[in-house]
């Protein structure tokens, strides 16, 4: 179980770049074609497509970084990662595949503090020359989302 | 009967207490949403053959829509006619017959009432009365018209048919969109922390959309510079907005200083999200539909999805937002429309901020419920215009509501 420290390293990582504001490193947990989505476990369930959000390479995923930063207006608001029961299988020499539980907490600059969002990570990930996210798929445990989803989750 | 005053401007001013009074929110699902009005229920792609079934809703009131064995669509209230409990707990599937948990009454697929459970007791003991009549309370069966494989009920035997009632000054706008069967691609429920009304005046408000929408107008992908306009029915009811597929090369934003205006340094990086296949041959790039009372239509490039908009109190509303393409995309559509959705919904490039603005508003008005807005964009008029620097379908919905309300 090697690898297995160096995987829940990653996914804590991770969440304290999103919790800490540090959005222009979120890019930079996948690979270069990375895949990232976020979808309903109701969607997932019937077989639909449509995600809530959808980047797949690191130019998407820094345009949606760019756009919350230069474009979208939302107010102020952080989240809290809880990551946890993460359970992972070797796919091959060089790729992990993770699942992993996640609750977020959602606090606004008035200290309301709401649970937004609970859900599984599902992941595929690549151990070398460092470990990084090939693909990241969210699946929301609700279909239901207050208000807006900005920061990623 | 309420006892409101309407400012006396008239069409150019909303008072707040609209967005925040207990009995007006009662008043309006009895006058409007149980009243003379079309509302939307569900596609008919999301009922897959006989017996096939969905719930949904009709203001507050829970609603039942189903196929019957022949696979006619008959849509009636979620409420047994015994004690009033939900007649139907999934979501969706499929089923013989409807059979209320509590005490076992059952229900056809047109919501007649089939059968209640020891009627006649047992063993000559219990039971109800001879003359005992249960179909007294039974749930109240909506009128059902599709259009283009939208599902729409009332409640009311006087509204004329949905045609009629949409008009034609917005139905050719419907149907230029609903060309062939649908597919549904996916759905999601966006909360919003407001009042229903300030989200169906957002929505068909021409004159926020890219000044509060900051990706449009970065990307000079809607700009009220670009060719576009507004046709608002007669009664003021519903409308249609729609911007033609041309990249403005005008500079008005920047000139005027405005915080939405375009920067050279802010480009995207992957801009293939909005490669447009104009689809329905008419080079038009953005089209956002309301019927009255909670219906949206949009189409943002190859994005398409009908949002209903579903009051939970005076200060919540559930947008229920369902995506979806035509049964004869091919993969490189689907693809279209699966980036596209980045555009759209709670985490829409181009929609999240609604969900803030209009809850901003609930907030703000909070202690003026005597004030009023200002909705004086394009003067008093009440119509169609070929600018969407108007707030004339705003005026159109107050004139509307105003009617069903006699206020």
């Amino acid at each position: 179980m090697s690898f297995q420290r160096e995987i829940e390293n990653l996914h804590s990582r991770y969440a304290h770049a999103l919790d800490d504001d540090r959005l222009e490193e979120w890019p930079n947990f996948f690979t270069e074609n990375g895949v990232y989505r976020i979808a309903t476990a109701e969607n997932e369930e019937r077989g639909l497509p449509i995600p809530v959000l959808y980047a797949e390479g690191r130019p998407m995923l820094r345009d949606r970084v760019a756009s919350l930063r230069n474009a979208n207006i939302y107010e102020p608001q952080r989240y809290r990662h809880m990551v946890s029961s993460v359970l992972m299988e070797k796919l091959d020499e060089k790729k992990i595949k993770s699942v992993a539980n996640f609750l977020v907490v959602r606090i606004m600059q008035d200290g309301g503090a709401l649970l937004f969002a609970s859900g599984r990570y599902l992941d595929r990930i690549v151990l070398a020359p460092q470990p990084l996210y090939e693909e990241r798929v969210v699946i929301c445990d609700s279909r239901r989302f207050d208000t807006l989803l900005a920061i990623p989750l | 009967m309420l006892q409101k005053s309407w400012p006396v401007e008239g069409a150019t001013r909303v008072p707040y207490w609209v967005y925040q009074d207990a009995d007006v929110y009662q008043e309006e699902q009895a006058r409007i949403f149980r009243g003379p009005t079309w509302n939307y229920l569900c596609l008919e792609a999301e009922l897959a053959g006989p017996k096939s079934f969905l719930t949904t809703f009709v203001g507050d009131m829970p609603v039942v829509v189903a196929r019957d064995p022949k696979g006619e669509l008959h849509a009636f209230e979620n409420r047994c006619a015994h004690r009033g409990a939900l007649i139907c707990m999934q979501s969706r599937g499929r089923a013989e017959r409807f059979t209320c948990i509590y005490h076992n009454w059952t229900y056809d697929h047109a919501g007649n009432l089939a059968g209640v459970a020891f009627r006649n007791g047992i063993g000559g003991k219990g039971g109800m009365p001879a003359d005992a009549k249960p179909e007294s309370q039974a749930p109240k069966q909506l009128r059902v018209e599709a259009i283009g494989g939208l599902v729409f009920g009332s409640l009311s035997s006087d509204v004329s048919s949905l045609k009629n009632y949409i008009g034609p000054e917005v139905l050719p706008r419907l149907q230029r969109v609903l060309t062939r069967p649908l597919k549904v691609l996916g759905s999601y429920t966006q909360v919003l922390p407001n009042n229903w009304k300030l989200y169906m005046d957002n929505v068909k408000d021409t004159y926020h959309a890219s000044l509060l929408h900051l990706f449009f107008t970065r990307f000079r992908i809607n700009r009220l510079t670009q060719k576009g306009g507004v046709f608002v029915s007669k009664d003021g009811a519903h409308h249609c907005t729609f911007t033609e597929m041309v990249e403005d090369q005008g500079d008005a934003y920047e000139k005027g200083g405005m915080r939405s205006a375009g920067s050279a340094d802010f480009k995207l990086e992957a801009p293939e999200i909005l490669d447009q296949a104009d689809e329905f041959g008419d080079r038009v790039a953005i089209q956002i539909l309301s019927l009255f009372p909670g219906f949206v239509l949009h189409q943002i490039r190859n994005s398409l999805a009908a949002r209903q908009v579903v009051p939970k109190g005076v200060d919540r509303t559930e947008l229920h937002w369902t995506l979806f393409g035509f049964a004869d995309d091919d993969a490189a559509m689907t693809r279209r429309r699966m980036l596209q959705a980045n555009l759209v919904g709670p985490a829409g490039y181009i929609s999240m901020e609604d969900g803030a603005a209009t809850g901003f508003v609930q907030r703000g008005v909070a202690g003026a419920p005597e004030r009023a807005s200002v909705i004086e964009m394009g003067g008093e008029a009440i119509g169609s215009q070929d600018s969407r620097i108007t707030e004339t379908a705003v005026r159109g919905l107050w004139k509307a509501w105003r009617k069903h309300m006699s206020i």
